[in-house]
């Protein structure tokens, strides 16, 4: 397998042998690493850049987190707020971080296909967090291997992803990897919040999430961007709640042995009750540690690093 | 004084006339159009058995020219038009300030008499600075030279205004140009609703965002007797609309762009901003009936669009690049390739960018080779293989769709009232 000096963009920028791995190291360093906080390795002499467009908790510090453990020195830039209120276009601020040299860099961006357009332009592998409504490769990894981590067989698999789907690169890229990996898919919102030709995309839709809830192995709730709602597709949240949140009546409706995830951070009240949270099926705070995991094996791969 | 075009195919399809032979012009007019024989009075100009077409048309540009000559002016917009055999263009009214008074027109009749190559036509604001909510100075403008009216680059989303705009010309005789896209609809989409947009995940703009204002207004020319010309014609569903509203005896024409007969949204999986105007491409589905009623006459011309745009505007994230591409200097050559797979008939084609045009805004002295008609003509040679490179284009912006793509037919020379303005080896002749 390799990996390295490559960017990864998209889930489809991966062989199913490639995920596979990642998903088997992921995995090895999991066992490895114990329940501790792991030790930091001293520098691997190389550097990686975060460029955040779009603020970002969660994957910003999933990725620093991984960097540190490779010994990697972390360049943080916070381009929420820096260059395109100077008039700078993104395109020059990504050639102002590569002629800074990191040997590798991060990229999130609000509008979908950037880290695409910069990879074009940079010689230094990009690793996409997060292309506005397109793609979440490293979360869908992750997911994936959070799924392979309870269920050791995943063909035939039923994820059933609820929520904004439109709006979500969490639920496109998710539909990518669960497709390679042949587990089926069915999306439920509402209309409104459903891509259209969802079908030809490969996953089947349901309105009704009480008739879908208990035929799912995995249910995957997606965070409810209330930023990117407006009037004209959901009349409120809390009709949105009654119809589409994983109520404490829901959670009986969902079988035993199965998972409940979301990728972060939860809307408590909206999506989910915080019951859901404690609930021992729900393994939100294991994606938590498992992404960084993945995100430490994919590094370490594409940078050529220890470990 | 006599020039003498000879040892040309003349082909002009609203006369069925395709035959070797020559033009005779003087005084900037055809004085003779011999069949089957070369003419010999005063200056020859030997077209070396090259097609001779009457000068192209293009219904609808933008120069740019007030407010935005970084992008384009009528200087170098003409000059554009010349290079690929466009010898009249109609200049939309979308610039800064809007060609919403006579003032505004009688500026750009000045920049053209100044800078112009070619001979261009304003298009009028239908309301006060594109707001959509009160009638443009209407009157003003028709007399200083517009010749149609149009908020082109907005949809005129109050049907009322629409209504009585079309009753007003009435009384000149004069088409109302929708470019029809909902505003609600369109929202903040910004390439077509469908699959390709599904998966890469940009916000989609639904073809019902046109289809329901080409249905709105031809409902509105119906009532009024109106005349109605829909432009850039992007979906199957309004490409329906017009044809029943032909059959009823409806005065509504239609227009398409190359690049809407030629590319789909497959195009916009690389995020290229030159891929990016309004509407939208389309599917494929949408692309074939769109040739298909050009091919019928259901959509009646070629129009380019031609929207200049600099660098800093397009290479930008994509929601954010200006909508549009330029289309002059490429139109022939690319349309061409629609003859060379059978889809599109050479005759139509040609049509499609002369007489068809011509008929639509009542240009009575041009668009054919006639007897007494302009001396405007598109020479072309449909055997010289070439590539579309946007680094030597006449126009200022680059911002073209086909760059690199392999061409057979190109546009050799362009004659404007007898004169070669320009040429393929000598580039603009002045």
């Amino acid at each position: 397998m390799n990996l390295l000096g490559r960017s990864l963009l998209d889930i489809p920028d991966l062989t199913h042998d490639e995920i596979l791995f990642l998903l088997d190291e992921t995995q090895k360093l999991k066992a490895k690493s114990g329940k501790e906080s792991p030790e930091l390795s001293s520098s691997s002499g190389k550097s990686l850049a975060l460029i955040f467009f779009e603020p970002s908790t969660r994957t910003r510090s999933s990725f620093e987190m991984a960097a540190f453990r490779l010994g990697l020195r972390v360049l943080n830039l916070d381009a929420t707020s820096s260059s395109a209120t100077k008039g700078e276009t993104i395109y020059d601020t990504a050639r102002n971080v590569e002629a800074l040299r990191p040997h590798g860099m991060v990229i999130r961006h609000g509008g979908s296909g950037i880290p695409l357009q910069i990879s074009k332009l940079i010689n230094v592998p990009v690793i996409n967090a997060g292309d506005g409504f397109h793609a979440h490769p490293t979360q869908a990894l992750l997911d994936a291997f959070t799924i392979r981590e309870k269920f050791s067989k995943l063909q035939g698999l039923k994820v059933l992803i609820v929520g904004d789907i439109s709006h979500s690169r969490v639920a496109r890229s998710g539909f990518q990897i669960f497709k390679m990996l042949g587990i089926k898919v069915t999306v439920c919102g509402p209309p409104t919040l459903i891509p259209p030709f969802a079908t030809e995309l490969g996953v089947e839709v349901k309105y009704d999430l009480d008739e879908a809830l208990p035929l799912a192995d995995v249910v995957m709730v997606l965070r409810m961007q209330i930023e990117r709602q407006n009037s004209f597709q959901i009349p409120s949240l809390k009709e949105y709640t009654a119809r589409f949140g994983i109520t404490t009546e829901r959670l009986d409706k969902i079988k035993k042995d199965s998972l409940i995830m979301h990728p972060g951070p939860v809307n408590r009240g909206i999506e989910m009750m915080s019951a859901v949270l404690r609930d021992p099926r729900c393994r939100v705070m294991d994606q938590v540690q498992n992404g960084v995991l993945m995100r430490t094996v994919l590094l370490r791969e594409i940078l050529g690093v220890g470990l | 004084m006599t020039t003498s075009f000879k040892n040309a195919i003349l082909f002009d399809p609203s006369q069925r006339l395709k035959e070797k032979g020559s033009v005779v012009v003087e005084g900037g007019k055809i004085v003779d159009v011999l069949i089957d024989k070369n003419a010999d009075s005063g200056k020859i100009v030997d077209l070396k058995g090259q097609y001779l077409f009457p000068g192209f048309i293009d219904l609808h540009v933008h120069f740019r020219e007030p407010g935005q000559e970084y992008k384009e002016t009528i200087g170098t917009g003409t000059r554009a038009a010349a290079a690929g055999g466009f010898t009249t263009v109609c200049c939309m009214p979308n610039t800064n300030p809007v060609n919403d008074s006579s003032f505004v027109t009688q500026y750009i009749m000045e920049k053209v008499k100044q800078q112009g190559v070619v001979r261009v036509y304003p298009i009028g604001a239908i309301s006060k600075n594109l707001d959509g909510q009160s009638m443009a100075a209407i009157h003003g403008m028709i007399q200083s030279g517009c010749v149609a009216l149009s908020d082109d680059g907005k949809c005129v989303m109050n049907a009322y205004l629409m209504r009585k705009t079309m009753e007003y010309l009435k009384s000149y005789d004069i088409p109302v140009i929708e470019h029809c896209e909902d505003e609600h609809l369109v929202g903040k989409g910004c390439m077509n609703e469908g699959l390709v947009s599904s998966q890469i995940g940009l916000r989609g703009i639904p073809h019902a965002a046109e289809d329901v204002i080409v249905s709105r207004d031809i409902s509105l020319s119906a009532h009024t007797d109106g005349r109605l010309h829909i432009a850039h014609l992007s979906s199957k569903n309004s490409v329906e609309s017009i044809s029943h509203g032909k059959a009823r005896g409806l005065k509504v024409t239609g227009e398409v762009t190359p690049h809407h007969l030629l590319l789909t949204d497959e195009s916009l999986r690389s995020y290229d901003t030159s891929f990016k105007m309004a509407p939208p491409l389309r599917t494929e589905a949408d692309r074939r009936a769109l040739v298909s009623a050009l091919q019928s006459g259901v959509i009646d011309c070629i129009a380019t669009d031609h929207a200049p745009h600099s660098e800093e505007d397009k290479d930008v994230e994509f929601e954010a690049a200006s909508n549009g591409v330029v289309g002059l200097e490429t139109a022939f050559s690319v349309c061409y390739k629609l003859v060379e797979r059978k889809e599109l008939t050479f005759e139509r084609l040609v049509e499609s960018l002369t007489s068809s045009a011509a008929r639509i805004f009542k240009f009575s002295d041009r668009g054919q080779i006639k007897k007494g008609f302009l001396a405007d003509f598109a020479i072309a040679d449909l055997n010289r293989p070439g590539k579309i490179d946007s680094s030597t284009f006449q126009s200022k912006s680059r911002n073209t769709p086909f760059n690199g793509w392999d061409v057979k037919a190109q546009i050799t020379s362009t004659v404007v009232g007898g004169e070669e303005i320009f040429n393929i080896e000598k580039g603009i002749c002045l």
